[in-house]
């Protein structure tokens, strides 16, 4: 993969670098992310997974997730999400379920419904799973089942999301939105109404890992987003005069903005994600990064979160450089993601070049060009195979 | 208004006492709400058994030092429907 550029030697002396550091400021890590494995069934274009994922150490024991699950606790940690992969496809996901209500969490799967049956809803419902998301790829057979790979998924997903819903569970409705499917927005929204969805996340691609290596095929014209930002609109006025309580939640992709996202928050500052190999991290995009992440094997996650390295990297503000050190938004938006900066422009410590104030704004201004003319090239799906490929390549 | 109608949690929320916030919370997908002590005390007696004047009575015991609640209590349950947090048994 050629976008992510050169890498400035600081970088990677500061990766070599002893572990431990002077710890800064840092909040609770709120929100703990568990990815469970990497394993999934279906091949979405635009994973957040890392390209190469089949790389990646053994998973981790049940005993070991046990483990983090209490710490982060421990910790303040109240949100966890299951997550992948396909996190469905752990035999002890149960156990873990009974643990994370035992602990007090607020337990939430994201799923893609390909592997669960009325028997397991009910088997976690009494383990105490309060809440699950179920992600559609398109609102129609034909669109759904070719970006996710997969003949039987639709279907799968429409009586899974019924089930879901027949349990008492609170259901989030997530639909990937691209330049395949943005177009019918409306009745992907008619859709969610039927499921009787609580919340609808009508997220527009972020670009990292898969989604990156296929933003062409996938990146919306801006035509296209501001008339499904229009049709959401009329859908929120005409939910709430049929006093209908769900919520229709637009994420914009940042390549339409002028400034940057606020991403996670800020670095290491309420967000845990720990990888199906126990590295631990403060976004799930962040292993893509010249940084020497930390492991849940190796340390405890206190230690971890207050005083490794990677987590203090790019923690407050004395690490950025121009336009981001002088600017008086850097508290606002922490100069956007570091993920970004970095794939985009070789350094993660330059300014996210979604801000207008990038010298590196060109490359996003030139994706926005690319969107209104796209090329027409395959996608790459997201699988072993193609992941063992990005293997050799880097 | 009558203060007989039973106020009980919409299943999307879950409240908990949490430590790390020195707090109640609500939790629901994805987020979680911090409230303040007034908001916590009494959804902390929202059961869907008890009616709204129950929980004012038990109010009243649990702070004797407190001038007359029923008012704030009414006004509290006004916000938290409109919030969608709870809902009403008559």
């Amino acid at each position: 993969m050629n976008r992510t550029g050169s890498v400035s030697t600081s970088e990677l002396q500061g990766s070599a670098c002893l572990p431990d550091v002077a710890p800064k400021p840092a909040g609770q890590p709120l929100w703990l992310l568990a990815e469970l494995t990497y394993k999934c069934p279906l091949q979405c274009p635009y994973c957040s997974n890392p390209l190469d994922f089949s790389a990646s150490g053994q998973e981790l024991s049940t005993e070991q997730w046990v483990k983090v699950l209490r710490e982060a606790r421990e910790m303040g940690a109240a949100q966890l999400g299951f997550s992948g992969g396909e996190p469905l496809t752990r035999p002890d996901l149960n156990e873990l379920i009974q643990e994370a209500r035992h602990l007090g969490y607020y337990s939430n799967l994201i799923t893609s419904g390909i592997g669960l049956n009325d028997h397991k809803l009910e088997q976690f419902r009494a383990s105490g799973l309060d809440h699950i998301q179920v992600s559609f790829q398109a609102s129609d057979e034909a669109v759904n089942n070719m970006l996710a790979g997969s003949a039987k998924a639709f279907e799968q997903k429409l009586k899974m999301a019924r089930a879901v819903k027949a349990n008492g569970y609170p259901m989030v409705l997530n639909f990937v939105t691209h330049r395949h499917n943005i177009d019918r927005i409306d009745r992907i929204i008619e859709l969610c109404i039927e499921l009787g969805a609580d919340y609808v996340e009508l997220a527009t691609c972020q670009y990292y890992g898969w989604a990156l290596e296929n933003r062409e095929q996938l990146m919306p014209s801006r035509a296209q987003l501001e008339r499904a930002e229009r049709i959401t609109n009329e859908y929120r006025v005409r939910l709430e005069a049929a006093g209908n309580p769900m919520k229709l939640i637009f994420v914009t992709p940042d390549y339409y903005e002028e400034r940057p996202k606020g991403c996670m928050n800020g670095w290491g500052q309420i967000f845990l994600t720990v990888t199906p190999d126990g590295t631990a991290l403060p976004c799930h995009s962040a292993r893509q990064l010249p940084v020497q992440f930390p492991n849940v094997k190796d340390r405890s996650l206190d230690d971890i979160w207050y005083r490794s390295f990677g987590f203090n990297k790019y923690r407050g503000n004395d690490w950025m450089k121009e336009p981001c050190r002088s600017c008086d938004e850097k508290e606002k938006d922490f100069g956007g993601c570091r993920c970004q900066a970095y794939m985009l422009t070789g350094d993660a410590a330059n300014a996210d070049p979604v801000c207008s104030k990038s010298q590196h704004h060109g490359k996003i201004l030139q994706a926005r060009a690319e969107a209104e003319a796209p090329a027409d090239v395959p996608m790459t799906f997201r699988n072993e195979r193609n992941s063992r490929v990005f293997c050799r390549s880097e | 208004m009558s203060n007989q109608r039973i106020p009980g949690f919409n299943p999307m929320f879950r409240l908990q006492w949490e430590k790390a916030q020195d707090s109640y919370v609500l939790l629901y997908p994805e987020g979680m709400i911090k409230l303040n002590p007034s908001a916590g005390e009494i959804l902390a007696r929202v059961d869907g058994q008890r009616s709204e004047a129950e929980i004012t009575a038990a109010l009243q015991q649990a702070f004797p030092e407190a001038d007359s609640l029923a008012a704030d209590v009414c006004e509290f349950m006004e916000v938290a429907c409109e919030q969608n947090w709870i809902r009403f048994h008559e």
